[in-house]
C-alpha cells in the first residue's frame, strides 16, 4: 500500500469532514432542543457561501486590501446567516410549536426550498466563481502534497469553532440554560430561563457556523451555486445521526467519520459511489442504530 | 398604530437581510457592482403589507376566528347548495363532459399539459394514502415512480416487451421496492422515516445515473413506444389523445379505489395508525401489516403512473426523478389537505396547470410552492379542504333527541 497516497486520503478526508460537522453541529444543536429537523439548515450554509462572495466581490471592486477580505467576508456571512437563522425559525417554526410534530417538518421543507429559489431568482443558476483570496502559506511548502493552504484554513478554523462552542456551551451561563433547556424545556422554563432566546440563541450559533463552513468550503472549491445546500445539508445530517442526534461531541466525531468514510471510497474504488455511500450509511445507521455513536438511547412515551 | 410601527420594523429587517442577495448584481468579467436599491425598496414594500396580513392573520388565529367570513347569508347558502343532491352530480356530470371533450376540442399542447396535470393527481393520491391517511411522511416517493418508468423503458429495451404487459409489471415491481423500504423502516417513525425515504429516493436516483451499463446514465432510454391499441397504427395526435384517455381512465379508476379504501378495514387502520400509533396498536391493530400495506398501496400507483409517464414522453433520464419531484408532489397533498381526495385533485391541478396557463410567474413556481407549504401549516394544516372521517350516527341516541327519526 502507499503510504502517501494513504496519508493523502486521509487528510483529504480531515478537511472535508471537518466542513461537514461544522454544518452537523447547527442540525444537533436545534434538534436538541426543539426536536426538530432543521431541514433549511443546509440553504443556510449556502447562504453563507453566497454572502460571502458578494461581500468579497464588493470589497475587490472598491479596492480594499487583499489580506483583509476573507475576514471581512466571513464576518458579513457569519453575522447575515446568523440573522437569516434567526428569522427562519421566527417565521417558519415559532408559530409552530406545539403543532403535532411533522408539521415544522413540512413547513422546514417548505423554508428549503424556498431559500433555494430565492438565491436562484435573484442571483443565477450557474455556478459563480469564488475569488482566490488565501494567502501563501510558506511553512506548508514541504507538506504541499497532503495539505494546500485552503486544508490547512479549514482544519485550523474550523478546530478553533469547534472548541470556543465547546467551552461557551460547557462553562458561560447562556451554555448551561441551553444544556437545560435541552434536557428538560418545561423544567427550564420554571427555573426563568426564557426558552424563546435561547432557541433563538441556538438558531444563530448554528447558522453562524453553518456560515463559517459555507465560506470555508466556497474558498476550497473554488465555485459556489444555489444548489450546494442540499447535498451538503443531507450530509452533515448523515453525519450527525452518525455521531447521536443531539450530542455536541458527537456530531464532530460523526463529520469526520463520514468525511474520511467517503474519502477512502473515493480514493479506493471509485468517486460516482461517494454520494450513495452517504445516503447508505445515513439509513443503515437509522434503522439499526438511531441514536448514533455518541447518543444515548431514548424510551418512547405514551 | 403598533401593528404599523411593528411592519415597518418588520419591513426594516427584511431589506437589510436581503440586502447581499439581492441587493448586488457582481459582474466577474469586467469586475464591476451593479446596486440594484430599486430591488430592496420594493422588497421593503411588500414585507410591509405582508407584515401587516401576517399579524392580522395572527391575532385572528390567536382569537380563534376563521381567516376568512363569508358574508351573510353565503355560509348557510353555500351549506344548502351542497346538500342539493341534483346539483352535485349536475356539477360531475358537467365536469365530466368537459373532461371527455377536452383532447378532441383543445390543441396539441394543452392535451399534453392536462396529461401531465392528471398524471400528478394520479401521484399525489398515491403520496395520499401513504402521508395522508397512514401519516408515514414519505419523502421519496418520486423512487417509486422512477422504478415504474424504468421498468417500461428497460423491459422494451432489452426485451421487447408492449406497454400493457409492463403497465402490470411496473406496478408491481414498485410494489416490492415499496416493499423493500417498508421493511427496515418499520421502527421508525415521524422525521426519521422521512429523512430514510429521503435517503432512498435519491440512491435509486443516484443508482440510475451512475449504473450506465444498464440504464444509459445520465443521457437515459430514448425511443420508447407510446401505448398500442390492439395494434392499431396512431400518428402522434391521436396517440397523444389516446395517452390523454388512459390517463383519465387510471385517475378515476385511483379515486374510485382510494375513495373505498378509506372506509374500508385497511382504510380506517392507516387512518387509526396516523392518529396515534401506540393506540392503535393497543386496539389490536397488526401495525407491521398496516405499514407496509400503506407502503405497497403508495408506491403500487406510482409504479403505474411511472409506466404511463414513459409512454407519454418516450424519453426518460434521472433528472425526471429528483427530490424536488417529490417535494412538489407532497407540497399538493399538504394544500389540498391530507387524506382528502377532492382536495387533493384540485391541488394537484392547481399547482401544475396555474404556472402553465401564467407564464409571468412559473418562474417563480418553487418559490411559491415552498411558501405554500409553510404558510399551509401555519394557517390551515388540514389543507384547502379537510379529510373528512365518515361519522357514524348512532340512531339509539339520536331517538331520543328527535323521535327516532335519526
Amino acid at each position: 500500500m502507499d503510504i502517501q497516497f494513504f496519508i493523502e486520503l486521509f487528510f483529504g478526508g480531515l478537511t472535508r469532514g471537518s466542513i461537514y460537522a461544522l454544518i452537523a453541529l447547527g442540525y444537533t444543536l436545534v434538534y436538541g432542543i426543539i426536536e426538530l429537523i432543521n431541514f433549511a439548515h443546509g440553504e443556510i450554509y449556502m447562504l453563507g457561501a453566497f454572502t460571502a462572495l458578494l461581500v468579497a466581490g464588493v470589497l475587490g471592486v472598491y479596492g480594499f486590501p487583499v489580506g483583509g477580505i476573507l475576514i471581512v467576508a466571513a464576518l458579513a456571512a457569519v453575522i447575515w446567516c446568523a440573522a437569516y437563522g434567526y428569522t427562519l425559525e421566527k417565521v417558519a417554526y415559532k408559530p409552530l410549536r406545539g403543532a403535532p410534530r411533522l408539521s415544522p417538518l413540512i413547513s422546514a421543507i417548505g423554508m428549503s426550498i424556498f431559500l433555494q429559489n430565492y438565491v436562484l431568482l435573484a442571483q443565477t443558476s450557474d455556478f459563480v466563481p469564488f475569488p482566490r483570496l488565501l494567502p501563501e502559506m510558506e511553512f506548508l511548502e514541504y507538506v504541499n502534497y497532503v495539505m494546500g493552504p485552503s486544508d490547512f484554513l479549514i482544519l485550523l478554523v474550523s478546530t478553533l469553532a469547534m472548541v470556543s462552542l465547546s467551552l461557551f456551551i460547557r462553562y458561560t451561563r447562556m451554555g448551561k440554560a441551553m444544556r437545560a433547556t435541552a434536557q428538560n424545556r418545561k423544567m427550564a422554563l420554571l427555573l426563568g430561563i426564557n426558552a424563546d432566546r435561547i432557541i433563538s440563541l441556538t438558531f444563530i450559533i448554528g447558522s453562524g457556523l453553518a456560515a463559517l463552513g459555507g465560506v470555508l468550503i466556497a474558498s476550497h472549491m473554488g465555485q459556489v451555486n444555489f444548489g450546494i445546500g442540499f447535498l451538503a445539508g443531507l450530509k452533515a445530517f448523515t453525519a450527525a445521526v452518525l455521531g447521536g442526534i443531539g450530542s455536541i461531541p458527537g456530531a464532530m466525531v460523526g463529520g469526520l467519520v463520514l468525511g474520511l468514510a467517503e474519502s477512502f471510497t473515493t480514493g479506493y474504488f471509485s468517486g460516482n459511489y461517494e454520494d450513495i455511500l452517504a445516503f447508505g450509511i445515513l439509513i443503515l445507521i437509522l434503522i439499526f442504530r438511531p441514536d448514533g455513536i455518541l447518543g444515548k438511547a431514548k424510551v418512547q412515551k405514551v | 398604530m403598533r401593528r404599523i410601527l411593528k411592519a415597518v420594523l418588520t419591513a426594516i429587517w427584511f431589506m437589510a437581510l436581503t440586502l447581499p442577495v439581492m441587493g448586488i448584481k457582481l459582474n466577474t468579467l469586467d469586475q464591476t457592482v451593479q446596486w440594484r436599491f430599486d430591488r430592496i425598496l420594493w422588497l421593503g414594500a411588500g414585507v410591509f403589507a405582508l407584515a401587516v396580513i401576517w399579524d392580522w392573520c395572527f391575532s385572528r388565529k390567536a382569537r380563534g376566528l376563521p381567516l376568512l367570513r363569508l358574508p351573510k347569508g353565503w355560509g348557510a347558502g353555500l351549506r344548502n347548495l351542497s346538500g342539493r343532491p341534483h346539483l352535485k352530480t349536475g356539477g360531475l356530470a358537467i365536469l365530466t363532459l368537459f373532461m371527455l371533450v377536452m383532447p378532441l376540442t383543445s390543441s396539441f399542447y394543452q392535451t399534453n399539459i392536462m396529461i401531465s396535470a392528471l398524471l400528478y393527481v394520479m401521484l399525489a393520491l398515491g403520496l395520499n394514502i401513504v402521508v395522508g391517511l397512514a401519516g408515514q411522511l414519505v419523502l421519496g416517493y418520486v423512487a417509486f415512480y422512477a422504478v415504474g418508468a424504468y421498468a417500461y423503458g428497460l423491459l422494451y429495451q432489452f426485451l421487447g416487451w408492449g406497454f400493457w404487459a409492463c403497465l402490470p409489471v411496473g406496478g408491481i415491481l414498485a410494489v416490492l421496492f415499496g416493499l423493500a423500504l417498508g421493511f427496515p423502516v418499520l421502527r421508525l417513525r415521524g422525521d426519521y422515516l422521512a429523512i430514510v425515504t429521503l435517503g432512498f429516493g435519491e440512491i435509486v436516483r443516484l443508482a440510475l445515473q451512475n449504473w450506465t451499463s444498464l440504464t444509459g446514465g445520465p443521457r437515459g432510454i430514448s425511443d420508447i413506444p407510446r401505448p398500442g391499441f390492439f395494434g392499431l397504427e396512431m400518428d402522434i395526435n391521436a396517440s397523444t389523445t389516446y395517452v390523454y384517455y388512459l390517463v383519465l381512465a387510471a385517475v378515476v379508476i385511483t379515486i374510485i379505489m382510494i375513495s373505498r379504501l378509506k372506509n374500508s378495514r385497511v382504510g380506517l387502520a392507516l387512518q387509526a395508525l396516523r392518529e396515534d400509533e401506540i393506540a392503535c396498536e393497543a386496539m389490536g391493530i397488526d401495525i407491521t401489516r398496516v405499514k407496509l400495506s400503506a407502503f405497497a398501496l403508495g408506491s403500487c400507483w406510482a409504479g403505474f403512473a411511472g409506466v404511463i409517464f414513459a409512454a407519454k414522453t418516450t424519453y426518460i433520464n434521472p433528472s425526471s426523478f429528483t427530490f424536488m419531484e417529490s417535494a412538489m408532489i407532497l407540497s399538493m397533498v399538504v394544500l389540498g389537505g391530507m387524506g382528502s381526495i377532492a382536495g387533493v385533485v384540485i391541488a394537484a391541478m392547481i399547482l401544475i396547470l396555474a404556472p402553465e396557463y401564467l407564464r409571468a410567474f412559473s418562474e417563480y413556481r418553487m418559490l411559491i410552492f415552498g411558501a405554500i407549504m409553510v404558510i399551509m401549516m401555519i394557517f390551515r394544516p388540514q389543507g384547502l379542504i379537510s379529510g373528512e372521517r365518515r361519522r357514524y350516527r348512532i340512531s339509539a341516541l339520536h331517538g331520543a333527541h328527535n323521535g327516532g327519526r335519526a
